[in-house]
């Protein structure tokens, strides 16, 4: 301890100094990078299943992505380099799939953060029937992606379904859609499926993000005649953009990375229109058996997301330092 | 507030002009309660749609001219679900992963959310920086060398090897949350126990855990629903029915190609959904209070 603190310590003493040592400072009594014991008593318990489960196999993943693993092979698998990336490239269906996965994923995320910031909103005014909406709006979200697909199908029904029922009421259409068979139809219908879905989320951690705005503030500046758009941008939007910051991350990884949704809803179908590159990868992997391969389709996912994240995740790191 | 007071008592606002503005925040109100009655609506009708069709009879949900609400309440599409499969059993397996995972998983996820928080160091900054990562990896990537590990754990078709699975899947959401939560804690209330004498493990429990409850319950609520939620991971795991999760057992219904037996289907779908309703039910009350009750000792 003490020859560290010589070493490195700020007040490097010399050598032969042995008087009465100084009182050390919270700084110093910190070891081994910067986490004193106690630091290192409370990170443990959630690094070490993180590397073992997390880390470890995300990496054998990654290393998958250069291999021609197969499954249900005898003969050993072999590096391959880079040829499951020179296969991909001129892999047309996967990249009409990856094209679908962000037109999908940044239109849900879009309307998903505005319809969610504007109930978030009004959860927070003082209204007559807010704890139903507050409860409605929990309701998604307690509900299993598969269950949320299943219900979506009902509704979307071509001839039992209520979507039909209404609009024919409405004298919107005069023949039922078959929404999810229409080849231009079947996307937008699966991303108002993944707004409601995802929405609930988003509108709990907004308005638990809304909790903190400080009411006293918002007070003052009503009381200095500061209307509600300029109230909303001088007082709450600063103390709720980094909640605003991490939900918007994370839902696009979330959206761009999701499964079962659109798979209970469609399967990729029709002729495609709703294959996320989840369900192609999906596809590859579990039916054809191409472990390699799926894995490079993977990395490339993960390539574009992290290029479009890099804002986020400075802005992120940037404020823990802070 | 003595502030307030003080301006209303000396500056009393002209008549007209609050007349108007009178009349602007009654236009507002209605306004926002025409908006909220939009979200009602949105948020509603496929819920009813799919409560309504559990309870038709198969005669009805065959009719080509649908009615909102059942004409005769039935409990048939239940009986047949029941009967179709094996529920009950999957039910039980869900609860059990799901409260197990949920709760292991903020068990570890609070501690070092504090230190991560706390602390200024490369292993907080990395493990911060591995959450968001983590999230980045496409599933496939995460699946196929999972399914490998466990193999050779031996620990494929088994709901411990679920479990395991889903604490680590938890772990990053859960930690990211608590990380927010923790640092709306205000640093001055942690100097304040310091300079009283307080270790940081004696702080950690008796200053900063009574106000992060809010934050607590919120992220046992989410990895909870998580976990009774996920499908894939168990899809891939589970091979046996009676060890596999409801949602599983409940893609068995769907059969091939919209050849769904649409009354069981629902009725499945909805039984489904009930526990981790009844969950946030519960939880929701506290999640309220406990925010309130933060506001006002902060």
């Amino acid at each position: 301890m003490t020859g560290t603190r010589t070493a490195t310590g700020p007040d490097a003493r010399t050598p032969g100094d042995r008087g009465t040592p100084p009182p050390r400072t919270i700084r110093e009594r910190r070891s081994a990078l910067g986490l004193d014991r106690d630091a290192w008593f409370l990170l443990l318990p959630a690094l070490l299943p993180i590397l073992v489960l997390s880390v470890g196999p995300l990496l054998y993943g990654l290393s998958l992505a250069f291999t021609d693993a197969q499954a249900g092979r005898t003969d050993p698998t072999r590096w391959i380099g880079v040829d499951n990336f020179a296969d991909l490239r001129y892999d047309t269906l996967f990249w009409d799939s990856f094209r679908i996965g962000l037109v999908w994923a940044v239109c849900v995320t879009a309307i998903q953060f505005a319809l969610a910031l504007g109930l978030a909103l009004l959860l927070d005014q003082n209204l007559r029937f807010r704890w139903l909406a507050r409860t409605l709006a929990l309701v998604p979200w307690a509900m299993p992606e598969v269950v949320i697909g299943i219900m979506w199908r009902l509704v979307y029904h071509q001839d039992a379904g209520v979507l039909n029922a209404t609009l024919r009421d409405l004298h919107l259409i005069t023949e039922n859609v078959n929404w999810l068979a229409d080849l231009s139809l079947a996307l937008p219908a699966v991303i108002a499926v993944g707004v409601w879905a995802g929405m609930p989320q988003t509108t709990v951690v907004l308005l638990a993000g809304l909790q903190n705005v400080p009411r006293d503030l918002h007070e003052a500046a009503a009381l200095d005649g500061a209307g509600v758009w300029r109230r909303f941008r001088a007082v709450t939007w600063p103390a709720l953009r980094p909640v605003v910051f991490s939900i918007t991350a994370l839902n696009f990884i979330w959206n761009f990375n999701s499964f079962g949704l659109v798979y209970v809803l469609t399967q990729g179908g029709p002729g495609g229109e709703t294959r996320l590159p989840t369900l192609f990868a999906y596809e590859e992997a579990f039916r054809y058996g191409q472990f390699g391969y799926a894995a490079a389709m993977g990395l490339v996912m993960i390539a574009v997301v992290a290029v479009l994240l890099t804002v986020f995740l400075r802005n992120r790191l940037t404020e823990v330092d802070r | 507030m003595s502030g307030g007071t003080a301006r209303s008592n000396t500056a009393p606002a002209p008549a007209p002009r609050a007349r108007r503005r009178g009349l602007r925040t009654a236009l507002g109100r209605a306004g926002q309660y025409g908006a909220l009655l939009c979200y009602l609506v949105f948020l509603a009708f496929p819920l009813l749609w799919l409560v309504s069709s559990a309870f038709k009879s198969p005669q009805e949900l065959g009719s080509v001219d649908p009615a909102w609400l059942p004409r005769h309440w039935s409990l048939d599409n239940f009986r047949a679900a029941f009967d179709q499969q094996p529920l009950a059993r999957s039910a039980l397996n869900s609860l059990l992963v799901a409260g197990t995972a949920a709760t292991v998983s903020v068990l570890v996820a609070v501690p070092a959310a504090y230190a991560t928080v706390r602390y200024r160091s490369p292993v907080g900054r990395a493990t911060t920086g591995w959450v968001l990562v983590s999230q980045m990896f496409p599933f496939v990537l995460v699946i196929i060398p999972l399914f490998l590990v466990l193999k050779n754990l031996r620990l494929v078709d088994s709901l411990f090897g679920l479990i395991l699975v889903y604490v680590v899947w938890n772990l990053p959401f859960a930690l990211w949350m608590l990380q927010g939560y923790v640092r709306a804690v205000p640093a001055s209330l942690e100097e304040a126990a310091a300079i009283d004498g307080c270790g940081r493990l004696r702080t950690l429990r008796s200053v900063v855990l009574p106000l992060l409850t809010p934050g607590v319950v919120a992220t046992l609520m989410f990895s909870f629903v998580t976990a009774w939620n996920e499908f894939f991971f168990a899809l891939v795991l589970l091979k046996s029915p009676e060890k596999q999760t409801m949602s599983v057992i409940l893609t068995h219904f769907l059969g091939d190609e919209g050849a769904a037996d649409l009354g069981p289907l629902a009725a499945a779908a909805l039984l489904a959904t009930l526990p981790s309703l009844l969950f946030f039910a519960v939880l929701q009350r506290k999640l309220v209070g406990g925010i309130a009750a933060g506001a006002v000792k902060g």
